[in-house]
C-alpha cells in the first residue's frame, strides 16, 4: 500500500507509471484505466492481443479433506464436476439469494482449489469463507503473494507460444496448466480462461515475478500488435460479451438467475448449498426482473444507474451497466428490467439527464468473437 | 502549444475562448482537457438561441467511460453549433482547438472575458495541478 494516497498498488505499480499510463483509484487500488487511450486498447483486444495486470483480484486458497464438500456447500455450481486443471465459473449468495461475489475455481489437486475473487470484495469474501468453513478445511488469503497477467486476443496464444515449451493447444477453454515455465518464469499457472469475450489465457505467478514477465510478453508480443492495456478497455471488452461485473450486473440484492448467470447455479446438485431454497424458489415462481440488453436508439448513452422506463412511462428498472459499444459503434447497455419488458424488440424509454430517450431490448451477447 | 492557441482565453475548467467579430466567440476544450477526458464518444451541445450562463453547465461531454459537465466560459445566446461533432465526437480529441470547437455565443457580458486566463496563466494553472 503507498501511505500518501492510503491506495493498493499491484507489483507491477511502477512499471505501468514509467509509461504514459493514466493512473485511478479503482475500489482502492491505484490501477491504470488505460495506456493508449480506451478505443485503440480495445480494438487490439479484438483484432491483435491485450496485455492486462488483474494482480489486485484477489486469491484463497482451499486445502484439505472436506474441501471439495465446503465448496459446494458454499458456492452455488456444482464444484464435483470440475477435474484437476479444470477452472469453473461460479457465485457465492447468501440464504436469501444475493449475490456475495462472482468467482473461478481452480482444482489444483485432490482437496486444493484456487479461489480467484473480486478485488473490492476479497475481505469481504474471505470472511464469509472462514465463517462457514468446517472439517478439514484450510483456507488462506494469498492475494499479496500473487500477481495475475491476462493476455487476451486472437493472437494471445501465438505470442504467448513463443516463450513455453508446453503446448499451449493443449489447453481447452476453461482448463489450465501448472508450473508452466515462460521464459525463464517458472511455476506459472496458465489458464485458457478470460474477461474480454476473446480468446486468450490468464497467468497467475508470484508478485515478485510479474514485471519481468509483463516486459517480457510486452517484447516478444510486439510484432503481432501486442498492446498494454487497463481497465477502461477490459470493462468495454467485457460488457459487450456481456460478461457480468460485480457492483453493477451482480450484487447483494441481485441473484445470479437475474443476472442472467443462471448456468452457474445448479440448484438441482445433491448437496445442500448456501442460497438454495430462495434461488429455487426464484426459478419455480419466475424471475421477478432480469438483465437485458437494451440499444439506445435516441441520442444519448445509458449509464449504470440510469433509470428504465417503459413506453408508457411506467418505471420498470435501470441500467447496469453502459457504454458507447467502441466494436458495434453502438450506443448500449445491459439494464435490469421488470421480466415482462425483458423480451427483445420490446420498447423502452431511458432517462438521461431528465430527459427519456428512446431505447429498444436487445439480445446478448452484443459481441460474439468470429 | 503553439501559437494558434496564442490568442485564446481559457476557464479553469479547461474551455477556450476565441473572440470574433464583436461580442461573438467561438468556445471549445483544451487540449489538456481532451487528454484527460480520453477517447470522446458523445456530445450534446446547447442548442442555437439557448441562453447559457457563465460557469454553468451548457451540454455534456461522454469518454468512453465517463460522464463530464461542459462549463460555459461566459454568459450570452449560442448563434452556432458545431454540428459535426453529432456524428464525430473524436474531432474533439483530434483537433480541440479547430474542427474540434462547440459552440459559438454571442456574449451578454464582454466583460466576463477579462476574468479568464490567458495562454500563460493557463499553462501555470495547469501546471499547480499536476504537481
Amino acid at each position: 500500500m503507498n501511505t500518501q494516497t492510503g491506495l493498493k498498488r499491484t507489483p507491477l505499480f511502477e512499471t505501468y507509471k514509467k509509461s504514459e499510463a493514466k493512473v485511478i483509484d479503482f475500489g482502492g487500488w491505484e490501477l491504470p484505466v488505460q495506456f493508449s487511450g480506451i478505443l485503440e486498447e480495445h480494438e487490439a483486444v479484438r483484432k491483435d492481443a491485450g496485455l492486462f495486470d488483474v494482480s489486485h483480484m484477489g486469491e484463497v486458497l482451499v486445502e484439505g479433506k472436506d474441501a471439495e464438500s465446503y465448496l459446494n456447500y458454499l458456492l452455488t455450481n456444482d464444484v464435483t464436476k470440475v477435474g484437476i486443471n479444470q477452472a469453473q465459473y461460479t457465485a457465492m449468495c447468501y440464504p436469501d439469494g444475493g449475490t456475495i461475489d462472482d468467482l473461478l475455481v481452480y482444482k489444483l489437486a485432490e482437496e486444493k482449489y484456487l479461489l480467484v475473487i473480486n478485488a473490492a470484495n476479497t475481505e469481504k469474501d474471505f470472511e464469509w469463507m472462514k465463517k462457514q468453513a468446517s472439517g478439514d478445511v484450510t483456507l488462506q488469503n494469498i492475494s499479496n503473494d500473487m500477481a495475475q497477467l491476462a493476455i487476451q486476443g486472437p493472437k494471445a496464444e501465438r505470442v504467448l507460444q513463443r516463450l513455453t515449451k508446453t503446448d499451449l493447444s493443449q489447453i481447452g477453454f476453461f482448463q489450465f496448466a501448472q508450473d508452466v515455465e515462460l521464459d525463464g518464469t517458472s511455476d506459472v499457472l496458465v489458464s485458457r480462461t478470460g474477461y474480454t469475450g476473446e480468446d486468450g489465457f490468464e497467468l497467475y505467478l508470484a508478485a515478485e515475478k510479474a514485471v519481468s514477465l509483463w516486459e517480457r510478453l510486452l517484447q516478444a508480443g510486439k510484432e503481432d500488435g501486442l498492446k498494454p492495456c487497463g481497465l477502461g478497455a477490459r470493462d468495454t471488452l467485457r460488457f459487450e460479451a456481456r460478461l457480468a461485473l460485480y457492483g453493477q450486473e451482480l450484487s447483494e440484492e441481485i441473484s445470479p438467475l437475474e443476472a442472467g448467470i443462471g448456468f452457474a447455479v445448479k440448484t438441482n446438485k445433491e448437496n445442500d448449498f448456501i442460497g438454495k431454497d430462495a434461488l429455487s424458489k426464484q426459478k419455480e415462481n419466475g424471475l421477478k426482473r432480469k438483465i437485458v440488453g437494451i440499444e439506445v436508439t435516441g441520442r444519448g448513452i445509458p449509464r449504470h444507474g440510469y433509470k428504465v422506463f417503459s413506453a408508457d412511462g411506467e418505471e420498470v428498472g435501470f441500467v447496469t451497466s453502459g457504454t458507447h459499444s467502441p466494436s458495434l459503434k453502438k450506443s448500449l447497455g445491459l439494464a435490469l428490467v421488470s421480466t415482462e419488458y425483458s423480451k427483445a424488440d420490446t420498447l423502452l424509454k431511458v432517462e438521461i439527464r431528465n430527459k427519456p430517450v428512446d431505447a429498444v431490448v436487445v439480445k446478448t451477447p452484443f459481441y460474439k468473437k468470429g | 502549444m503553439t501559437n494558434k492557441t496564442a490568442n485564446l482565453l481559457y476557464s479553469k475548467e479547461h474551455e477556450w475562448v476565441l473572440s470574433l467579430e464583436e461580442n461573438r466567440v467561438r468556445i471549445g476544450i483544451s487540449e489538456y482537457a481532451q487528454k484527460q477526458l480520453g477517447d470522446i464518444v458523445f456530445v450534446e451541445n446547447p442548442e442555437v438561441d439557448d441562453e447559457i450562463t457563465a460557469n454553468e453547465s451548457m451540454g455534456t461531454i461522454e469518454s468512453v467511460k465517463a460522464v463530464s459537465d461542459i462549463f460555459s466560459p461566459v454568459s450570452g445566446v449560442v448563434v452556432r453549433v458545431n454540428e459535426e461533432l453529432e456524428d464525430s465526437p473524436a474531432l474533439i480529441n483530434e483537433q480541440p482547438y479547430e474542427e474540434g470547437w462547440l459552440v459559438e455565443v454571442e456574449l451578454s457580458d464582454p466583460g466576463e472575458l477579462e476574468s479568464l486566463l490567458n495562454e500563460d496563466e493557463y499553462k501555470a494553472f495547469i501546471n499547480e495541478g499536476e504537481e
